[in-house]
């Protein structure tokens, strides 16, 4: 059985016409989406802002009431077991929101085992077993206040796991971390998810996405635009491959005359310190490193590689798409 | 036993919140010490009879308790929207109420400071005799109105769930309870249409038996309403909330945006 169920899941946001005019707009955020995720998969859910990755979510952990269809997580329904869904789902999200400033991390967690009811016997070695495993031993017990953006993430990322929940929301958790706090906060996720925690995870990050998520759903405009592995939403991109060539000062002649170059897609240049980097987006089925090579003329070229698009690259195009 | 650690906790906590900031200490206390002087000084400058100072001092006393929770009752829940841990109070499987009640109850306790200050303020300033006719009486009225004006605050709260603009509610009524409640002067000396919603505040009797165990006079029947209305909020709050809620649900007003 498959632990989130979307059934034709909608929600429409009415605002307000104030007191005098009654008729507000709408906004369809979410527009009947189909979706299913398994025990234990990372599942990520990507899309512009305004996409309604958001939305899907609150509306999962019951903040919000959908405007019709169904969701049910672990086999209960978000309108009908509140209770019971909200017992078993944790839910983290980005920014330096949703924590008591005035209190300490280690009075914030306490509050919240409080309020998801962690068994006193059990809730001082939980806690402490969750600040080791985010890292903020010895800051425990300073006000969130002198926190830093990274460690309020982390903080955030052990109160959602206070429960032991079976389903983990996590809504753009890198979101203004630094790469080092980013690559931790992977390396937790990915924990989380070997330990058996199903994960549902909205990012912004694609190579975040790549190397966390199973299975990826990419939304626009509150629909369903393409479902699958990272290496199946790769696939689905039309075109080739993408040609890098590192080049110590290519004139414009001479990327102009790469550009004519037949089976060239298009080509940027990219700074690299001393070097610049010539990214060349291929047609299928093309081998065109002898004629760009022969195109950059006596142009110093170091390093040549040719890679497959990246999910970045089938991001763009999928979402473009729906533009 | 589990709820009862659920709202000691979140209560002492709550309380660890409204207690750390120097700012909001220093306006605690001032603020008493303003409405007490105030007071004191339209009461001796009214030459009233004996005992009056004194039960003008139990009233300002009140009223810095009331001060203290109805105004920021409402802004409190605001405060929990605004810093993103309102969503997470309402994803938690802890029934709401539960949760705002000690949020209250830890207003209205910071509001007690006010009533000790005042008091002192009184005695040390004023030279206001502080003999207490019953004093254990008087500690179990000054508990029952901080748990009715605790009470009453979670009702100003639990409408800051829905309307994000409620917060204004609170400071609306604030000063107009001062006089529905006596907390300033007499019901008696209230027009007659006003007495009835007087009746129905627990803060009116939680005042009365304050005055009565500090001054003499029957406190239990006034106890028992007080504890009867508060008892009345708590269900009413537990009632509306869980609806409050859901429409907040649907209009999506539990977060900023």
């Amino acid at each position: 059985m498959p632990v989130i169920e979307l059934d034709q899941l909608r929600r429409t946001y009415r605002s307000g016409g104030g007191i005098r005019r009654r008729s507000g707009r709408e906004i369809e955020a979410v527009r009947g989406l189909d979706l299913t995720v398994e025990r234990g998969e990372l599942f990520g859910l990507l899309g512009p802002n305004g996409a309604g990755k958001t939305t899907t979510i609150k509306m999962l952990i019951t903040l919000l009431l959908p405007t019709s269809g169904t969701a049910r997580v672990l086999g209960h329904d978000v309108v009908k077991d509140v209770r019971e869904v909200r017992r078993r789902v944790g839910y983290v999200f980005g920014g330096d929101r949703g924590l008591y400033e005035r209190l300490s991390g280690l009075d914030n967690l306490r509050y919240f085992a409080e309020l998801y009811a962690v068994s006193p016997r059990t809730q001082r070695a939980r806690i402490a077993e969750l600040i080791e495993l985010v890292g903020l031993t010895g800051r425990e017990n300073e006000r969130v206040e002198g926190y830093s953006r990274g460690m309020r993430q982390r903080l955030h990322i052990a109160r959602g796991l206070l429960h032991k929940p079976d389903v983990l929301f996590l809504d753009e958790p890198s979101i203004g971390i630094d790469p080092v706090g980013a690559r931790e906060l992977r390396r937790t996720v990915a924990t989380l998810r070997d330990q058996g925690t199903t994960i549902m995870l909205t990012t912004h990050y694609m190579f975040e996405a790549d190397e966390l998520c199973d299975r990826i759903a990419v939304i626009a405009h509150g629909e369903l635009v393409a479902l699958g592995t990272p290496a199946e939403l790769k696939a689905m991109v039309r075109g080739g491959s993408v040609l890098e060539v590192e080049v110590f000062g290519a004139s414009d002649t001479a990327i102009d005359t790469v550009r004519a170059v037949a089976g060239i897609r298009s080509v940027g240049l990219e700074e690299r310190g001393q070097a610049q980097l010539l990214v060349a987006q291929l047609d299928p089925g093309v081998d065109v490193t002898a004629a760009v090579l022969g195109a950059l003329g006596d142009t110093p070229t170091g390093r040549v590689t040719s890679r497959e698009p990246s999910l970045e690259d089938a991001y763009v195009q999928l979402v473009g798409a729906t533009t | 036993m589990k709820t009862l650690r659920l709202l000691a906790v979140t209560w002492w906590l709550q309380v660890k919140i409204r207690s750390r900031s120097a700012f909001d200490g220093l306006l605690s206390l001032l603020w008493p010490l303003f409405f007490a002087t105030t007071i004191f000084l339209l009461y001796r400058a009214g030459h009233q009879a004996p005992g009056a100072l004194l039960s003008a001092a139990v009233g300002a006393s009140a009223m810095g308790i009331w001060s203290a929770t109805s105004t920021t009752a409402s802004a409190a829940l605001q405060n929990e929207r605004q810093q993103g841990t309102l969503e997470l109070l309402v994803a938690a499987p802890t029934p709401l109420p539960l949760l705002f009640v000690p949020i209250t109850l830890s207003m209205a306790t910071v509001g007690v400071y006010s009533l000790i200050t005042t008091l002192l303020w009184g005695r040390f300033v004023f030279g206001i005799s502080l003999h207490v006719h019953a004093p254990l009486l008087f500690a179990l009225s000054v508990l029952v109105i901080v748990v009715g004006i605790g009470m009453f605050g979670f009702l100003l709260a639990v409408a800051s769930v829905r309307y994000r603009s409620s917060w204004a509610l609170g400071a609306g009524i604030e000063l107009p309870v001062w006089f529905i409640c006596g907390f300033l002067i007499p019901l008696s000396q209230l027009p007659g249409w006003v007495r009835p919603i007087s009746w129905l505040l627990a803060p009116t009797w939680g005042m009365t038996a304050v005055r009565h165990s500090a001054l003499g006079g029957s406190v239990a029947p006034a106890l028992l309403a007080c504890l009867g209305l508060t008892a009345a909020y708590a269900v009413i709050g537990t009632l509306v909330t869980g609806r409050i809620v859901d429409a907040a649900r649907t209009r999506a007003t539990l977060a900023l945006t």
